[in-house]
């Protein structure tokens, strides 16, 4: 299940509820499309406390939302992870590039960081 | 390898994404009848996750009237899980199992990288036109104590 949780200051909140595979990936690629579409969406955080599962589909959506975000110069942080979903984004690499921190509170600093730098 | 067969399941289900949950909560129930740890848990399901979704994805090309096999069976220390599809079969397997290489450009390429980290033993038999059989063991320490690294 995904959740638009909100989009304040161009940041478009996504939480994540239970588990990213092959199902939840497609409805999760939509639902931030269609808030993408609707809103001025700069950057984006992803929240995965409540995931309970993820595997290379989950991956690889993520992947695709982060390369949209960059390719407007946006920000992207992952936020919450539990251990074995950290293990396993960490194996996938996609961790060395995207932000990652503990908490929504954590990423809004993050990003209100880096789009200071970047501006 | 041990061979007693402990116990068994054989599956058969339609090629759609809400089967691969279905098939991975289905098989580490089976997997907790052994003594696994939470984490070893964790690595079965990703591992058949991978395995069930790249037959529905490539293998049936998202055709979901057509039907994956799964057989998981028990023995007393290791756990197999066989995931069967009749559909398009690999060409090149030495290729189709490098890290990062997939015949999907929006795809990264890291299931069976996933597969094999995961479990101790990945076999893939497949022919082109005629499926895949990608089989995957996994050694269940059965003491129940943590003897593996997770790192
Ligand atoms: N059951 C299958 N039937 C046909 N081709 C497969 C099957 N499983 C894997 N492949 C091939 O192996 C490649 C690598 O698989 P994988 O590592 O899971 O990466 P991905 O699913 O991201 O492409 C796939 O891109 C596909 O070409
Ligand atoms: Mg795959």
């Amino acid at each position: 299940m995904t959740h638009i949780l909100q989009n304040k200051n161009d940041t478009l909140v996504v939480k994540v509820v239970g588990e990213l595979d092959m199902l939840t990936a497609q409805e999760f690629r939509e639902i931030v499309e269609k808030a993408m579409a609707g809103a001025l969406v700069r950057n984006m955080i992803i929240d995965l406390d409540k995931a309970g599962f993820i595997d290379s589909s989950g991956i690889g959506v993520i992947l695709g939302r982060y390369r949209k975000i960059k390719a407007q110069n946006g920000v992207m942080v992952l936020c919450g992870m539990n251990e074995n979903i950290k293990r396993i984004l960490e194996m996938s690499g996609i961790l060395s590039f995207i932000p990652f921190c503990s908490s929504e509170k954590e990423s809004w600093e993050i990003i209100a960081k880096k789009a200071f730098k970047g501006a | 390898m041990d061979r007693i067969v402990k116990n068994r399941i054989i599956l058969e289900f339609d090629g759609r994404a809400e089967n691969v949950s279905l098939s991975r909560v289905t098989v580490a129930a089976l997997a907790a009848q052994l003594s696994v740890t939470l984490s070893e848990l964790e690595e079965i399901k990703v591992a058949t996750s991978e395995a069930v979704s790249n037959a529905i994805i490539h293998g049936y090309q998202n055709n979901p009237e057509k039907t994956v096999r799964l057989v998981c069976t028990l023995y007393e220390d290791w756990l197999e899980v066989e995931v069967k599809d009749e559909g398009v079969g690999i060409k090149d397997i030495k290729q189709a199992l490098q890290p990062a290489f997939s015949s999907d450009p929006e795809r990264m390429g890291l299931g069976f990288v996933f597969m094999q980290s995961f479990m101790d033993e990945v076999v893939v038999d497949s022919q082109v036109n005629l499926g895949t059989t990608v089989t995957l063991r996994k050694k269940i320490s059965s003491s129940g104590v943590k003897n593996k690294a997770v790192s």
